[in-house]
């Protein structure tokens, strides 16, 4: 079912909030990475409010759906989200990376959090992700397990090693979402480590893939809703995103992959996230 | 005066660990139904596919992808698994080191890393499979409990010990078959060493293959009129503290034995523990940052030095450095 006009609005609304929080944790933290979350923040917020059955209610029941962030740099998103969803106190989100803190730097499970694995290191997480959803099959659970990823993650391994597996298997309770915005750290992808097309790679593993814009929250909701009915494969879609989204200093800019603003340069992201700046 | 271990009665039966692993695997997966087993395209060698024959609806092979084995061993240990996963140990701990460190050990899940071919004693295959930095790679991890096992009743016990602690566990199997020490009553506690001979001129501490072969050391010492205690510390993570301390204030000199690097592993550990709490001489039985190379277990043991006499003649050279 499409999305309504209200719940696209919603969506939207939130992304925008997730976005202003990113630009706020990473500044107090003074490091992080603001540019990842910034690009993903259409696409996880479609995914977190539309079709993620994770609650403040269900977070410790075993038919909830479970997510594994496997680009784990870009956690700042993550928690905003989870703070969204009543999981993490919004007070929380501000002692992100500071000593003591439950924010960890890179995504540390904590079931109570709603967070359900540890990452950070790059290609480990779709293949968590995988086990996960074997598990669920294997216990005849209704979740479904959700997992993001990255163009600059597919340059991993043991991605395409779990690529292999999840659809040897037939985890048709598997997604991937990888974003897909042509920076890492030390320049554009194709001039550094070009990964090509990945729906191709995908689809040749075995995968039900396909390519959406990751700011349309209208296609991410599509393709979505087109994953949880292939239930004989996993699905991948790989979501196209400006790194920096609406920060336009940030904007297709590898430098901001991990660079904390200044405080002008917070102020200036804030009023142009349309921010009530205080 | 300590209680010794009980001994097999059995006269000269050999058995490999991985055989043992195997047969105890099996009775796990008929006793509880959340056990899960991976392998990663060894089960034949590994002996998992006697599980995977009677379960096959709780195995998965995961083809020859250890580090992906890794993480699907955690997810699965997500939904309330008990995962055993088994590879040579050159791959589960070597190749999948670091997703055994992200996806196991700091999520602190239940996961049973039992690997098989571990040490010279996979012999001809040569270095490449000799997997000697085993003890080292997973001793350092927070978290992990490490079990090196002598022989098959043992097996069975760290097999038990791993579904019935939480958290991470590496049990270390060998390929070769080795004799059959323990009697059926001995049991396997977690930190826990064991006195299988006692005597108050050198301890000789030994784990996995190399226990028979301390057991050797200490008949030949015997006949030298030296009485040597012979200490099994089968758990190196956590180890026995009171039983290493208790060693050293009791005879003086403690010589370890292990079918590894010196570096970082058994002798190490033990060492560890001396240095701390109560030091005394110690000399450290092992590979001595050397790989090893081709050729039949029982001559590669011998070749290095590993083998009773040599143990032996070592204690000896180690008693000199005691104090009178």
């Amino acid at each position: 079912m499409a999305l309504t006009r209200e719940e696209a609005t919603q969506i939207r609304k939130v992304a925008l909030e997730v976005r202003q929080d990113v630009v706020r944790m990473v500044h107090a933290a003074g490091c992080g990475h603001p540019g990842g979350p910034l690009g993903m923040a259409d696409f996880m917020s479609t995914l977190f409010l539309q079709h993620l059955n994770l609650s403040r209610d269900n977070r410790l029941s075993d038919d909830r759906d479970r997510f594994v962030l496997g680009n784990g740099h870009t956690c700042a998103g993550y928690y905003a989200l989870l703070a969204q969803k009543g999981l993490i106190q919004r007070e929380e989100l501000l002692r992100f990376r500071k000593l003591g803190s439950q924010l960890q730097g890179h995504p540390h499970r904590n079931l109570e959090l709603g967070i359900d694995f540890s990452t950070g290191s790059l290609g480990t997480g779709l293949s968590v992700a995988a086990g996960m959803a074997l598990g669920a099959r294997l216990n005849s659970w209704d979740s479904r397990v959700y997992c993001t990823s990255s163009d600059g993650e597919s340059q991993e391994g043991q991605i395409w090693e779990a690529a292999t597996s999840a659809a040897h298997w037939g985890l048709g309770n598997l997604t991937v979402l990888v974003d897909f915005n042509n920076i890492q750290i030390d320049g554009r992808m194709r001039e550094i480590m070009d990964v090509r097309d990945l729906e191709a790679k995908y689809n040749a593993f075995g995968w039900h893939a396909v390519t959406v814009d990751g700011h349309d929250v209208i296609a991410v909701d599509q393709a979505l809703c087109a994953a949880k009915e292939t239930t004989d494969q996993p699905s991948a879609i790989i979501a196209i995103t400006t790194i920096g989204k609406g920060v336009s200093y940030m904007e297709d800019a590898s430098a901001w992959h991990g660079v904390a603003p200044n405080d002008e340069q917070l102020a200036q992201a804030l009023e142009e996230l349309g921010a009530a700046v205080s | 005066m300590h209680q010794l271990a009980p001994l097999s009665k059995g006269a000269n039966q050999k058995i490999a660990t991985r055989a043992a692993y195997g047969q105890a695997l099996l009775e796990l997966g008929n006793q509880h139904q959340d056990v899960v087993v991976l392998d990663a395209d060894l089960s034949g060698s590994t002996k998992t596919a006697v599980f995977g024959k009677a379960h096959p609806d709780r195995f998965f092979n995961c083809g020859v992808a250890e580090s992906n084995m890794m993480g699907t061993a955690a997810g699965l240990a997500c939904t309330g698994r008990k995962v055993f996963a088994s590879s040579f140990a050159m791959f589960a701990t070597g190749k999948a080191w670091e997703p055994v460190r992200q996806s196991i050990c700091i999520p602190q899940m239940d996961v049973k890393i039992c690997a098989s071919h571990a040490g010279l004693t996979v012999g001809e295959d040569g270095k490449s499979h000799q997997m000697l930095e085993d003890i080292t790679l997973m001793r350092v991890l927070p978290h992990m409990k490490v079990i090196v096992p002598a022989d098959s009743v043992e097996t069975a016990e760290a097999v038990r010990l791993a579904y019935e602690t939480p958290g991470p566990v590496y049990v270390r199997l060998s390929r070769a078959s080795t004799p059959v020490i323990f009697g059926d009553e001995y049991r396997l506690e977690l930190g826990r060493g064991a006195i299988l001979r006692d005597g108050s001129d050198i301890c000789i501490a030994a784990c996995g293959v190399e226990l028979a072969e301390a057991m050797i050391a200490a008949d030949i010492l015997a006949n030298r009129n030296i009485e040597a205690r012979v200490v099994n510390l089968a758990c190196i993570d956590p180890i026995d503290v009171d039983l290493i301390v208790d060693s050293a204030e009791h005879c003086g000199a403690i010589l370890t034995a292990e079918e590894h690097q010196i570096r970082g592993g058994f002798g190490d550990a033990v060492a560890q523990v001396v240095v701390r709490h109560h030091p005394v001489p110690m000399d450290l039985v092992g590979m001595d940052d050397s790989f090893g190379q081709s050729g039949p277990a029982s001559d590669l043991i011998r070749h290095y030095g590993l083998d009773g006499p040599s143990l032996a003649d070592r204690a000896e050279t180690l008693m000199q450095r005691k104090e009178r």
